[in-house]
């Protein structure tokens, strides 16, 4: 794809692209590894969303009808796990690969060696959790949180599951300290911090926040492997131990997760709003301390997801006032993108209607998010549908959105093709419809009463939840076509110009569309004019 | 059927968005949260409806402003793109409102919090253990405790593919064969705990759930004001039949409740005595169904064929189809295996006589095996 229009002064790169399997094996390139990093998300996406279908379709009426209740749980389980590991943070990665040093103005990715076994790791590890759906036993089942003793009982999935999580970490932990050396090191003349795309910000702050978490989710696995199969008792209460402390150390990393999944889709909506309002971001300045903020708290607030295990008064009072002052970073970047629109010039492609209905959706998500840091209501809405609404509105209308504007946005400069618009605009309206239909009607059935992760319910839930499915099936379907537009793309279509956007502004618009194999080989210079546009 | 509740739910869907953003509450629809039965669960629903407006009229706001922008400052209106892009007021301001706001809520939060811990003076306290999956409820002061299963109709109904219409059975899911009876206005003080894996207990009329977790007691406390059946479920994923293990909670008069605690000693009497008596194999027979159907379906599965992998098969197993197999059958039972709970505490010698007896000559496996209730009380 790549072979298209490549500018006289790149002549040479053509002598040094290795061809064939070969090429995606041994990678070294920060483009073909963001390639594979894209193609292996998508890929995820299809298998995680077909394990959603399977949830909503038994949902669909009251009665077991298509699975038993084992079946049911590894399906919630390995969801939660393959669009977690296996989508929104590959998908970051690979945005990451692709634009990071084309942002910055660098040839390619500070440690390029490193970068293609952060990728590989990847295949091999969800080669492990998935091949558990073939135990005997089943698949992971005691859900993604993997609390003890419950996900203790599992069978040998167990040592996989373990072992998956372990490379999964392994991967991103590598993925983030070469994110972290290619901005600290690698920037063009002139690209100080305070000139990095927002886009840039939001990612070293990730590799940061996925740096400080990420070993606590090991240590706690490899304690649970322990107690499984050396006699350990960490979290066994007969033997001393504290099946709690399993909780408190898993969202110690849990909660900075969150954010490793949703800083990257503030970055990415950063840049698409300025870019189709005609006009700078506004408060950039305010827009990084707020990402800040909300990086430095999220290590602050992980007892919120379990208000319920029966902490000390103080204890949940702390992490209630913890968790609603979290609210207040994440209002200015709402306002900062709204007073962004305000009184500029839009034009609503696909990549700008994904940005709007991120705000207002991740913002519902958000609303619902400060519902549950209340504590004493949390006591009514922990575990029940209102969470799941809760997270899929930050997830999918959020993280998952923003990844969709981000490959419409980025597509034409790595393709350069345009994509189809008209099919674009039908998969935004499609989806966001269908998604509303899919999870508005959870919080209804959370606030009723209905606990997450059953197969089954009593009939006062049949109605919204047979919305629900309705509306999951209409979105999961609506993604086959962005797939088809995606390869649409890829294969041809109208040639863009280097800028693609007429307000696109940055380094990356500055390189021909599609851009050389190897990024910038002479550095730009960066000036005031030149960034912040 | 099937294709009117379709027409309804489209329906619904069209309507529900306006519902929801009017603040309308519509109980047959089940659209919001339940005001409850106690002083704690209505602070609670005050709590959340505050929240819910809060949220609400800032949405309506912030999204009002952006929908304008939307609509006027537009290219195709001829809109030119303002040039400024920072303004520190407007920082400072967004950040101050919000934080008044913030606190604003934190103070009625913090007040109800405080109020849910207050769990002393207690009237009568009840102790609430989760196991795989039923409830056991002690009543410390009345030296009474009883199990709580699934209601045996919609057991049978929720069986996968078990063709029975979930919307024919009484209070599909959420009925129980013992309920737990309290009184109302009297404080009661909930402890929960667990035997194997976390539970949560969770009835929404009383305004809280709380995780029961093997190796700590958790408490809480009630006061009903009204006299009524509640309903609820365990709300912690504790494995395969985590979805069927609900509860219930019969809220009555003080004169009601202490008749109730008579007749429940008054039958675990006779229960007891029943143990020092022989039985005859139909007996055994015919309450061992009943006992394996509440204690033993859910891993063993109805026919015994069990889950492999997870659970082992008892029709043909050497254990429980052999005559040689008895001692090891009974020591199961009492003591456990793994995955296998020890019946001894749970269940009387009765009953374990049945159940063992019911394996031995079910599914093809025919022992011809009697087990008395004094062969198990030899054996504990």
């Amino acid at each position: 794809m790549s072979e298209a229009v490549i500018h006289e002064e790149h002549h040479d790169d053509h002598d040094h692209k290795p061809t064939g399997i070969g090429r995606w094996l041994f990678s070294t390139n920060h483009k073909d590894i963001g390639t594979m990093y894209l193609v292996f998300a998508l890929v995820m996406f299809f298998i995680g969303g077909a394990m959603a279908l399977v949830i909503r379709a038994e949902l669909f009426q009251p009665g077991l009808q298509y699975v038993d209740p084992v079946f049911f749980n590894s399906m919630t389980t390995v969801h939660a796990l393959v669009m977690i590991f296996g989508v929104v943070m590959p998908a970051g990665v690979g945005l990451a690969n692709w634009l990071i040093p084309m942002m910055i103005g660098s040839p390619d990715m500070a440690l390029p060696r490193l970068n293609n076994m952060s990728f590989w790791i990847l295949p091999f590890a969800f080669a492990l959790l998935l091949s558990t759906m073939f135990m005997e036993g089943g698949a992971p089942n005691g859900g993604w949180t993997m609390y003890p003793p419950l996900t203790l009982q599992l069978g040998n999935a167990f040592p996989f599951l373990i072992f998956a999580v372990h490379f999964l970490g392994i991967s991103s932990i590598m993925g983030a300290i070469n994110i972290i050396a290619t901005v600290f090191n690698m920037r063009a003349p002139g690209m100080t911090f305070m000139r990095l795309p927002l886009f840039v910000w939001t990612w070293i702050i990730t590799a940061f926040l996925l740096i400080a978490s990420l070993p606590v989710l090991a240590g706690a696995v490899t304690m649970m492997l322990t107690d499984k199969f050396f006699g350990t008792s960490f979290f066994s209460a007969a033997g001393g131990g504290d099946p709690v402390m399993f909780q408190h150390v898993f969202w110690f990393f849990g909660h900075p997760e969150v954010y490793i999944l949703i800083l990257p889709a503030f970055g990415i909506v950063s840049q698409i709003i300025p870019t189709f309002a005609r006009k700078p971001l506004f408060g950039y300045e305010s827009m990084v301390y707020a990402t800040a903020s909300i990086a430095f708290l999220s290590f602050f607030v992980w007892a919120h997801h379990m208000f319920t295990v029966g902490m000390p008064l103080a204890g949940e009072l702390f992490f209630m006032y913890a968790t609603m002052s979290i609210a207040v970073p994440t209002g200015v970047k709402i306002f900062n993108w709204v007073a962004t629109m305000w009184r500029g010039s839009m034009t609503f492609e696909t990549p700008m209607l994904f940005s709007l209905a991120f705000v207002i959706l991740f913002s519902i998500g958000g609303f619902s998010g400060l519902m549950l840091g209340i504590t004493p209501a949390d006591f009514q809405y922990h575990d029940t549908y209102f969470v799941v609404a809760h997270f899929h509105y930050v997830l999918v209308t959020g993280a998952v959105f923003a990844l969709f504007a981000g490959t419409y946005y980025w597509l034409p400069k790595w393709t350069g093709h345009m994509y189809d618009e008209t099919l674009g605009k039908w998969h935004f309206w499609l989806s966001t419809i269908s998604v509303n239909v899919l999870f508005f009607p959870q919080h209804f059935l959370g606030l009723a009463g209905m606990p997450r992760r059953i197969p089954d319910y009593s009939v006062q839930f049949a109605d919204f939840n047979m919305i629900s499915s309705i509306g999951g099936f209409a979105f999961g379907f609506s993604q086959l076509l962005f797939l088809y537009v995606v390869i649409k793309c890829v294969r041809g279509g109208s040639k863009v110009s280097d800028q693609v956007w007429e307000g696109a502004h940055g380094l990356e618009w500055t390189l021909p569309s599609p851009p050389p194999f190897h990024s910038f080989t002479t550095p730009p210079q960066v000036t005031d004019a030149t960034a912040h546009s | 059927m099937f294709f009117n509740k379709l027409r309804n739910c489209l329906l619904g869907a069209g309507t529900m968005f306006s519902l929801l953003w009017a603040g309308a509450v519509n109980a047959e629809w089940g659209l919001n949260m339940t005001p409850g039965v106690t002083p704690v669960s209505q602070d609670v629903y005050d709590l959340h409806m505050l929240i819910l407006y809060v949220v609400t009229v800032i949405g309506i706001i912030v999204f009002s402003i952006m929908f304008w922008s939307i609509f006027h400052h537009r290219k195709s209106k001829g809109a030119v793109a303002a040039k400024f892009h920072h303004s520190t007021f407007a920082e400072i301001a967004w950040t101050i409102v919000p934080v008044l706001i913030l606190v604003g809520m934190a103070v009625p939060a913090t007040k109800t919090l405080i109020k849910m811990e207050q769990t002393g003076d207690a009237d009568i306290t009840v102790k609430i253990t989760g196991y795989q999956w039923k409830w056991k409820y002690d009543y410390l002061n009345e030296d009474l405790s009883f199990f709580s299963v699934l209601a045996q109709d919609s057991n049978e109904a929720r069986q996968l593919g078990s063709n029975i219409d979930p919307a024919s059975v009484d209070h599909y899911l959420l009925n129980v064969d013992q309920p737990i009876v309290l009184p109302v206005n009297k404080k009661v003080r909930l402890l929960t705990t667990a035997n194997d894996v976390i539970h949560a207990w969770w009835v929404p009329a009383l305004g809280w759930k709380r995780d029961a977790i093997p190796g700590f007691i958790n408490d809480n406390w009630a006061i009903i004001e009204k006299e009524g059946t509640y309903r609820g479920q365990c709300a912690e994923l504790c494995g395969k039949d985590h979805g069927f293990m609900p509860i219930v909670v019969k809220a009555v008069p003080e004169d009601e409740y202490e008749a109730w605690i008579e007749d429940m000693k008054l039958a675990q009497a006779e229960a007891a005595a029943s143990g020092e008596r022989e039985w005859s194999k139909d007996e055994l027979m015919a309450k061992g169904k009943d006992l394996y159907a509440k204690n033993c379906a859910a891993c063993h599965m109805a026919e015994g064929q069990g889950v492999p992998g997870m659970f082992p098969s008892l029709a043909g197993s050497p254990i429980v189809a052999t005559a040689e197999g008895l001692p090891d059958h009974i020591d199961r039972l009492l003591n456990g295996k793994n995955l296998m709970p020890a019946f001894g505490e749970q269940l009387s010698d009765a009953d374990i006589a049945a159940v063992i007896t019911f394996e031995r000559n079910a599914w093809g496996n025919d022992t011809g095996d009697v087990v008395q209730p004094k062969d198990i009380k030899a054996a504990r």
